[in-house]
C-alpha cells in the first residue's frame, strides 16, 4: 500500500529492516521476522560460520523474501572492513554490504572518517553499500558522493531503546540525500519507527527491540503496523502543527485598509 | 601514568570501611538512579547493605544484560597448554612445590587436543599455562598461536603477564584476548599467596592490563581470585580497574570473572567465603555498574548455581572443561589445576541454555578481524 522502496537494484515492499542478533533461539528469529514484513535482514559475518553449510543463522532465514545484508560489525577499522566485506560477499552470495566500523567496543559507535575511506573503497569494488553512520548531515553528503546506495544513520546509540535523539538532524539529512536514508540504531518502539517514517525516512532498522522482547513475534508485527502507518502518514502529508495564535491586533492589517 | 599510580592514592582499610558503611538509601540511591553508576554506587551494590536488594538487583541485571547482549550465552572452552610453573602460589595446583608431573604439550598433541575440542563444537578458545618462562614463554605462545589460529574463530590466553612487545609480537599471530588477573589488590598479603617467582612482583602484574592497552589488544580480562582476600573490597578494585582502563584504552572490550577458590590436590582452604547469594550480588553489581562489559562464568561453579545464573548478567562460560594439560585427548588421567564442579558435557550446558530461553552463541568473531 505504501510506494515502493528502490535501493540500488532492488525494489521493497517494506520498509522494515531488521538484525538477527540478540534472539533467544533461531527457530523465534525466523518467525518474529516473517511477522515483521521485513525483506532486508542484516546478518553479522562474525556470527556465520562460513564453512558450515548447515549454519544454524542462514538456514533460519532461507526464504525467498528475506534479502540478507551482511554486515561488518567487528570490524575496527578500514581496511578490515573492506576485507570483511570481501569475504562476506564471497560466503553469502550477495554484493550488498551494511558497512559499520566501530573503534569503540562500548558504545559502538561508527568511525566517520575510517567509514567514509571505506564506502569509497567497497563502492569501486561493486558493493552495494549502506554505511551505519552518525546523524551527521555532512558525512550523508560525502557518502553520497562516493557513491553508497544509502545512509544509514543512527537515531541514539544502538541497542540504546532511546528513540530519535538525533531527530533534528535525521530531518536535515532527510531533507538533504538524494539517496534512500534508513533511520538504525536506537530505535526501541513502534512509536519511534512510526516517527522517523513520517518524517520522511525511507525505511528503519529494528533489532534489539524486536529480538529482546519477551514476544518477538508480535513485535514484529507492531514494528510492521508502525512502519506502514507512519509511512502513509508521511505519504499522505502530515498536517502542519502551530503553535500560533491568530493575533487579536493583527501587525498588517494596515496594509488592507480602505481609505 | 598507569594504574599502579591510581591504585597508590587508595587505602584498602579506608576502600572496605567505605564499602562496609553503605547504608540501605545508598543502595537504593544506586538503584534508582537513571544515569551511569559511579564507584561509590558500586560500593553500596557490593556492601552488606545491599543483600536484601538482591531481587531487585537481578532484575536490573537481568534488562541491562539482555539489552545489551540479547538472550544469548557465549560458549568458551580453556585448553591447557603446560601445567610447568617456577611460581609458588599457595591457593593453585601447579604451584611449583606440588609434587606433579609436568607436562607441556607438543605440537602433535596440540593438534590432538584441537581436533576433540572443535568436535564439540567450539570456535571461542581459553589458552592457559603456568609461568614457566624458559619452557613455556613467547616463542612457545608464538607457535601454539600458529597452530590453533586456523582452528579457531577467538582465541584468548591466560598465562604469564608479558612485556608489551611479546603482546605486539603475538597480537598479529591471531591472539584476540588476555585474561590476566591480579588475584588480589591486597598488596602486603598479595606476596604471602605468591612467595615465590616472577609473580611474586605486584607491581608488574597491577602493571600488565596497561601493557596490553598499550599493545592494542582487542579485549582484556580482568578479576581477582575470591577467597584470597575480602573479596567486596578486591571487587571494587577490580571495578576501579576497569573503569581507569576503559577511559585510557577505549578501543579495548573487557570482561571480568569472578573464580572462587575451589580446591586441589594438597591446597588450603579459601581463608575468606563467599556463599552463592554473595556471588549473585556480585554479578549483579559489576552488571548494574557497567553495562557492557562481558561477565564470564567457569566450571568452578556447581550444577544447580549455574542452572540458575543463565539470566542473571553472565554473558559467557565454559563447558566440558578440563584444567589439565592433554585432558581433553592425550592424557585426560594427568593432575589437574583445579577440580571443577559442573561436569556436564558442551551439549549438555546448551540445552540447558536453551531451556533457560537463551541462544547459545559457538561463533561471535571471524579470524578476518585478526
Amino acid at each position: 500500500m505504501n510506494n515502493i522502496l528502490t535501493i540500488a537494484d532492488k525494489t521493497f515492499n517494506s520498509r522494515l529492516f531488521t538484525g538477527t542478533g540478540k534472539f533467544s533461539h533461531n527457530q523465534l528469529m525466523e518467525e518474529a521476522l516473517l511477522a515483521s514484513g521485513s525483506e532486508l535482514v542484516t546478518v553479522a559475518l562474525k556470527r556465520v560460520d562460513v564453512q558450515n553449510e548447515q549454519d544454524d543463522i542462514l538456514k533460519h532465514l532461507n526464504h525467498p523474501q528475506f534479502h540478507l545484508l551482511p554486515n561488518t560489525s567487528g570490524a575496527r577499522n578500514a581496511e578490515e572492513a573492506v576485507l570483511a566485506a570481501q569475504l562476506a560477499r564471497e560466503a553469502l552470495g550477495t554484493n550488498w554490504l551494511k558497512l559499520e566500523i566501530h573503534p569503540d567496543p562500548k558504545y559502538l559507535m561508527p568511525d566517520p572518517i575510517e567509514t567514509l575511506k571505506a564506502a569509497e573503497q567497497l563502492v569501486k569494488l561493486g558493493f552495494v553499500v549502506l554505511p551505519y553512520i552518525h546523524a551527521d548531515p555532512v558525512l550523508c553528503k560525502r557518502l553520497e558522493e562516493v557513491g553508497t546506495a544509502a545512509v544509514m544513520p543512527l537515531g541514539s546509540p544502538i541497542g540504546s531503546n532511546k528513540g530519535l535523539k538525533t531527530i533534528d538532524f535525521l530531518e536535515i539529512i532527510v531533507e538533504q540525500s538524494n539517496v534512500p536514508v534508513v533511520v538504525d540504531a536506537g530505535i526501541g518502539a513502534p512509536s519511534d519507527a512510526a516517527k522517523a517514517m513520517e518524517l520522511g525516512a525511507d525505511a528503519v532498522l529494528v533489532n534489539t527491540a524486536i529480538a529482546v522482547s519477551p514476544n518477538p513475534v508480535d513485535m514484529g508485527k507492531a514494528f510492521k503496523m508502525a512502519v506502514e502507518a507512519g509511512r502513509l502518514a508521511f505519504e499522505a502529508k502530515l498536517a502542519q502543527t502551530s503553535s500560533q495564535a491568530s493575533a487579536s491586533s493583527p501587525l498588517t492589517a494596515f496594509l488592507f485598509d480602505e481609505e | 601514568m598507569t594504574f599502579k599510580d591510581i591504585f597508590a592514592q587508595y587505602n584498602w582499610d579506608e576502600v572496605k570501611a567505605g564499602i562496609y558503611d553503605k547504608t540501605d538509601r545508598d543502595v537504593e540511591h544506586a538503584l534508582n538512579k537513571t544515569g551511569k553508576r559511579d564507584l561509590e554506587d558500586f560500593k553500596a551494590l557490593i556492601s552488606p547493605a545491599a543483600a536484601k536488594y538482591l531481587e531487585p538487583m537481578a532484575q536490573l541485571s537481568n534488562q541491562l544484560t539482555q539489552k545489551r547482549f540479547g538472550k544469548t550465552i557465549q560458549m568458551y572452552l580453556p585448553m591447557y597448554l603446560s601445567n610447568e610453573c617456577q611460581n609458588i602460589c599457595t591457593y593453585c595446583g601447579f604451584s611449583l612445590d606440588n609434587p606433579l608431573r609436568r607436562v607441556t604439550l607438543t605440537d602433535a598433541q596440540i593438534r590432538r587436543e584441537v581436533e576433540v575440542i572443535k568436535a564439540l563444537g567450539y570456535d571461542h578458545i581459553l589458552l592457559v599455562t603456568g609461568e614457566a618462562n624458559k619452557t613455556v614463554g613467547v616463542d612457545y605462545f608464538k607457535n601454539a598461536l600458529k597452530l590453533i589460529k586456523p582452528h579457531f574463530a577467538h582465541i584468548s590466553m591466560e598465562v604469564q603477564p608479558l612485556d608489551q612487545q611479546d603482546y605486539e609480537e603475538l597480537i598479529p599471530l591471531g591472539l584476540n584476548t588476555v585474561l590476566v588477573y591480579q588475584e588480589t589488590y591486597h598488596k602486603n598479603d598479595y606476596k604471602k599467596h605468591h612467595p615465590k617467582g616472577k609473580k611474586s612482583n605486584f607491581d608488574y602484574r597491577i602493571d600488565t592490563p596497561d601493557r596490553l592497552g598499550k599493545a592494542g589488544i582487542h579485549k582484556i580480562g580482568l578479576g581477582v581470585l575470591i577467597g584470597l582476600e575480602d573479596w567486596r573490597t578486591d571487587c571494587f578494585f577490580t571495578a576501579a580497574h576497569l573503569q581507569y582502563m576503559e577511559r585510557n584504552y577505549w578501543k579495548t572490550k573487557y570482561s571480568i570473572s569472578f573464580p572462587r577458590l575451589r580446591p586441589f590436590s594438597g591446597g588450603l582452604e579459601p581463608k575468606v567465603e563467599m556463599n552463592d547469594r554473595e556471588l549473585v550480588q556480585t554479578i549483579c553489581a559489576y552488571r548494574i555498574f557497567n553495562e557492557e562489559v562481558e561477565l564470564s562464568l567457569s566450571t568452578r561453579e556447581t550444577e544447580k548455581f549455574r542452572n540458575h545464573i543463565i539470566p542473571l548478567g553472565i554473558t559467557s562460560i565454559s563447558a566440558g572443561s578440563k584444567t589439565n594439560p592433554g585432558g581433553y585427548a592425550v592424557e585426560p588421567q594427568s593432575l589437574e589445576q583445579f577440580e571443577i564442579s559442573d561436569e556436564r558435557t558442551p551439549a549438555e550446558i546448551a540445552h540447558m541454555i536453551r531451556a533457560c530461553g537463551y541462544e547459545p552463541v559457538w561463533k561471535d568473531w571471524d579470524v578476518v578481524y585478526s
